[in-house]
């Protein structure tokens, strides 16, 4: 599900009297929710991956449906904060009338990578005393820069930035201790540059990662304010 | 599915500062407090590495700009081996105050003595970090913040102080005399009163109310006698114990010396400590500035004979000991004369004459 290539936030666009601009802007913001709803459900509801994944995509159908996204003032705070307010009194309800429908045709359904790859339902583990405010924060901040990575890769798949793009994902995407991590003198090595290529490369691959995911939040902020806050919080950045 | 550790690489990589315009190449993250962040960098002018400090972009404002610049003028005025020499101070595209220094390896304090340094070695290190401190305080500069994290030990056993983000300063440098506890007059970046800075464990009585106008030399004499009962104890004054099965404690001995309410006498964490060093620290640690130590130097030639106690001690067979007592100043040496007196003459002791 790809994000709009614009700066125009979506978060306003759910309000567009255009029913395909809302369906469009609505997509953007499940692409960038479905996670963090998804694993909220599971932690907080103490739901099973199959259940979860049903309350999630019921969550955003309703949420198109209903036009409670439409309803958010920016005025009175985050967005994230609204649409977890929104999907906390969707679930109790759903749970209070003991539903469990499957939703519309799986409109909003975004595959979770390794939840379902062995197809058996597994419980999340979850320490007691979990912030899980904090944890679906997390879960977003996860889901924005998968986008911006995945964006990064198309952009460079295929051009002469390609090999900026594998230098990042050796040294900065795969999972690595502290001792295993590539030296960049190794990384030259292996990818037969001078050290100071390596530098270059990856100077410029986080700077436009940084450049991706600003944009990426301003399109799931709905004002300059909540676009600078989440911007401090998510990069500690004073976006320019 | 990005994993949890190249989530927090990404965040951690883009949120690295633009050097653009700078004469500096990032080279990665050293270090993060509450305010700064500290990088790694490499001087292409120089071809060498430094390490660039600045303000966390959360926390960066006029004010802490400011305090950074302000950090960066304290520890250039203050050219000493113990002190980190500064190189270069500068602005950032986004316009953060920087400024680049020597790049120091080595250990911090409080890992080295949780890594098991020797007694001896501890001291050796007490009595260098007295030595930068001496000295600011000679030049009318009262560090604020010294705790074992802010100590770095070098390979070749060389001592840093470092941190001195919330230093206090005289306005003009008052006679070299190190033992001055003159109180640091107001300058126009003073601390306003009731504001607190400094870390708590390791912060004097005075500090921790506010009391701006009391804090001197002696608070630092305060903090070092805290960072002597963190080499001996194995912990900061007043702190909980790691361990359930560690004593605890609610009042300090010996009483008479007025250390703050909540600091256990290091012996009675560590039983077998030379306790001339207790005395030492324990004085250091007075809950009134005027029981304490006059100044860093004092301290540190007390430390110093300590040491040698500890030698001539060791060896000695263990058993009970008897008090030992820190010997009081001259006024504070009179009243007890006073008091013992008195009390001789109370009990009718006769032949009393004085």
């Amino acid at each position: 599900m790809a994000f709009p290539e614009t700066h125009r936030s979506v978060v306003l666009a759910v309000r567009s009297p255009d029913a395909q601009e809302r369906a469009r802007a609505l997509e953007a913001v499940a692409s960038a929710y479905w996670r963090p709803v998804y694993r909220h459900v599971r932690y907080r509801w103490r739901a099973r991956e199959e259940e979860a994944e049903d309350l999630a995509q019921g969550f955003f159908a309703a949420a198109l449906e209903k036009g409670w996204l439409a309803r958010y003032d920016p005025a009175r705070g985050r967005f994230r904060s609204y649409l977890l307010a929104c999907l906390e009194a969707y679930v109790a309800n759903e749970k209070r009338a003991g539903r469990r429908l499957k939703r519309g045709g799986g409109a909003f359904r975004v595959p979770l990578e390794g939840t379902d790859a062995d197809g058996e339902p597994r419980e999340l583990q979850i320490a007691d005393g979990t912030d899980l405010e904090a944890e679906f924060q997390r879960e977003w901040a996860r889901g924005l820069f998968a986008l911006a990575v995945d964006a990064l890769r198309a952009r460079c798949a295929g051009t002469s930035r390609a090999v900026a793009f594998a230098l990042f994902e050796r040294y900065d995407l795969e999972d690595h201790d502290a001792a295993s991590r590539p030296r960049y003198a190794e990384l030259a090595t292996e990818f037969s540059l001078p050290v100071t290529q390596v530098t270059n490369h990856l100077h410029w691959a986080r700077r436009e990662l940084r450049t991706t995911v600003l944009e990426k939040l301003r399109a799931i902020t709905a004002s300059e304010e909540e676009f600078r806050a989440e911007a401090r919080a998510l990069l500690g950045a004073e976006p320019s | 599915m990005l994993s949890d550790d190249a989530l927090d690489r990404l965040r951690q990589v883009t949120q690295w500062p633009d050097l653009t315009g700078t004469r500096y190449e990032l080279r990665g993250e050293l270090a993060r407090g509450g305010m700064g962040v500290v990088y790694v960098a490499r001087d292409r002018e120089l071809e060498r590495d430094v390490a660039l400090k600045l303000i966390a972009v959360e926390a960066a404002d006029a004010d802490t700009a400011s305090r950074l610049r302000r950090e960066a003028r304290t520890m250039a005025r203050l050219e000493h081996p113990g002190i980190v020499p500064v190189h270069d101070v500068g602005e950032l595209a986004d316009g953060r105050v920087f400024y680049a220094m020597k790049l120091v390896s080595g250990k911090r304090l409080d890992e080295l003595v949780e890594g098991g340094l020797p007694l001896r070695e501890r001291l050796r290190v007490l009595l260098r970090i007295c030595e930068p401190v001496a000295f600011a305080h000679a030049h009318g500069v009262i560090h604020r913040d010294l705790k074992p994290e802010n100590v770095m030990v070098g390979p070749f056993g060389e001592v840093l102080v470092m941190d001195w983000g919330v230093a206090k300063h005289r306005p003009e440098p008052p006679a070299a005399s190190g033992e001055a506890p003159a109180t640091a007059s107001p300058a126009p970046h003073a601390t306003a009163h009731g504001t607190i800075v400094g870390t708590p464990a390791y912060m004097s009585p005075e500090q921790a109310r506010g009391d701006v106008e009391r804090v001197d030399a002696r608070s630092d004499v305060y903090a070092l006698g805290a960072i002597l009962y963190f080499m001996l104890a194995g912990r900061a004054p007043g702190r909980p114990p790691a361990s359930p099965d560690a004593p605890t404690h609610t009042w300090v001995r010996p009483r008479s010396m007025g250390v703050a309410p909540g600091i256990a006498a290091p012996h009675e964490l560590v039983p077998d400590l030379p306790r001339p060093l207790e005395a030492i620290c324990l004085k250091a640690l007075a809950l009134e500035p005027e029981r304490r130590y006059a100044g860093v130097a004092r301290l540190r030639s007390r430390a110093l004979s300590g040491r040698r106690a500890r030698v001539r001690l060791s060896g000695r067979a263990a058993g009970p000991r008897p008090p030992f007592r820190e010997p009081a100043s001259n006024a504070n040496r009179a009243r007890a004369r006073v008091r013992r007196h008195a009390r001789r003459a109370a009990a009718g002791g006769a032949g009393v004459t004085w």
